[in-house]
């Protein structure tokens, strides 16, 4: 255990008089994917915006690299990349510029071509010079995996908590998407998912079941 | 960053934060130059139909210039506010600058830096023009510009915490206004008593130099203050 990358302990969140989950731990090992499962409305969005540090638990806390931290340390900001719902994209920026917007906010100076060559990668290449508006969803959802491919292996965002990434992605936006996750297993990350899908992932992943508490 | 020694990492230098969200925030105010050219419309329209309504009896146009021309530049300033973190707060960017490695005291600062840029900037190099209507000569209109390029980065810094906090919330835009505008008020009397100063003939200093204690009070504090709204508007 001790070299997990992240680990929740007791964390119990309720929202309003709903009890979203209680005393819950969940460690994140490096080289593994954590798959949240669990119906609509069970708290998994919650438990991702938890563990990012977006909200703070009524009880428990997370510890990154052995050490407990508070929500949104520097620690934390360091080592957590988090794609919600949505996606942080402007309409008036282009794909390009808005990939590089988000990799600068990462922390990850890249040269152009790096960022080029996610583009491309993700199939969004004669889309780069285009502005956000004009991005159809999936296209949108692919900028994300642009990101992505872009931190596999770098230093820094080690650990990915992903919201439904594969919504709005079509069949060879999910396999693309499968094998950006494998790769960055690969490299010795981590990535705690939420999703509805089957994923098909080489590296190794565990289902946690979320349920309704009594 | 915590380190440079482990090989590949470049030490991430805080204050690039500052650099990333201004050049950003710029580059998207001049996507949208219809927006822009709004605040600024308006100010110059408004404070034109003053001269119109009262009619051209210069020693009351003179009289009434330093207040007009403020209380619209802080009214124009205020229209642009929601737009400050609005759009980033719907469509989750907000979520990303608070995750980023960078403190977000600085990436609001960048973010307050560039609305400025953009709005209160523009505003001050203006007025001049507007003065004309109001009969100040040049040295008063010097005194008008120096009191806005000195009062519009207060009223953006001022208006920034007022955004972050209503983010969210039903009505905002009123609750902002009602939330910023008394805060507003030290920069409107010494903003609108500088320039008064200079029409009555007596040294301007003292309200100036009063501005640009606010100003850098604000630039010491505000940051941190907007980054903790942001914060406890997102939790």
């Amino acid at each position: 255990m001790s070299d997990a990358m992240l680990v929740a302990q007791g964390l119990s969140l309720s929202r309003g008089v709903r009890q979203l989950f209680v005393g819950l731990n969940l460690s994140v090992m490096p080289g593994s994917a954590t798959i949240l499962r669990g119906p609509n409305g069970v708290g998994k969005t919650s438990l991702l915006r938890v563990l990012a540090g977006l909200t703070v638990p009524d009880e428990g806390n997370i510890a990154i690299g052995g050490e407990v931290t508070t929500a949104l340390s520097l620690m934390a900001r360091q080592t957590v990349l988090y794609i919600g719902h949505a996606n942080a994209l402007k309409d008036e920026l282009t794909t390009d510029e808005n990939l590089s917007t988000q990799l600068a906010l990462d922390g990850q100076s890249v040269r152009p071509e790096v960022r080029l060559d996610a583009l491309r990668s993700v199939g969004l290449w004669d889309r780069r010079n285009v502005q956000g508006r004009r991005l159809s969803q999936g296209q949108k959802r692919r900028i994300g995996l642009a990101r992505l491919w872009v931190n596999i292996g770098r230093q820094g965002k080690r650990v990915w908590l992903l919201d439904e990434p594969t919504n709005a992605l079509d069949q060879a936006g999910a396999s693309l998407f499968m094998d950006i996750i494998d790769a960055h297993l690969a490299s010795g990350g981590a990535a705690v998912i939420a999703t509805h899908l089957p994923l098909e992932l080489s590296g190794a992943s565990v289902d946690f079941n979320m349920a309704v508490p009594e | 960053m915590t380190s440079a020694t482990s090989a590949g990492r470049a030490v991430l230098v805080p204050e690039r934060g500052f650099f990333i969200a201004l050049v950003r925030d710029v580059r998207l105010a001049m996507r949208s130059r219809g927006e822009l050219a709004q605040a600024l419309a308006f100010f110059v329209i408004v404070v034109s139909l003053f001269p119109l309504a009262i009619g051209p009896e210069s020693v009351i146009l003179k009289r009434i210039a330093p207040g007009v021309v403020w209380v619209c530049a802080l009214l124009a300033v205020m229209l642009t506010l929601p737009r400050l973190f609005q759009s980033d707060y719907a469509d989750g960017t907000l979520e990303q600058l608070l995750l980023s490695p960078y403190p977000l005291a600085l990436l609001c600062a960048g973010k307050m830096m560039a609305h400025w840029l953009t709005t209160g900037l523009p505003l001050a190099l203006v007025a001049p023009l507007l003065g004309l209507q109001f009969g100040l000569d040049a040295a008063e209109l010097g005194v008008m510009v120096a009191s806005l390029l000195l009062g519009t980065p207060v009223l953006t810094m001022l208006g920034a915490i007022g955004a972050a906090l209503v983010l969210g919330v039903r009505g905002g835009a009123i609750l902002m206004a009602l939330l910023v505008l008394p805060l507003y008020i030290p920069v409107l009397i010494f903003g609108a008593g500088a320039i008064e100063a200079s029409l009555a003939g007596t040294d301007v200093a003292a309200n100036l130099s009063l501005l640009a204690a606010i100003l850098l009070f604000g630039f010491v504090g505000a940051p941190f203050a907007v980054a903790s709204a942001v914060k406890i508007s997102l939790d």
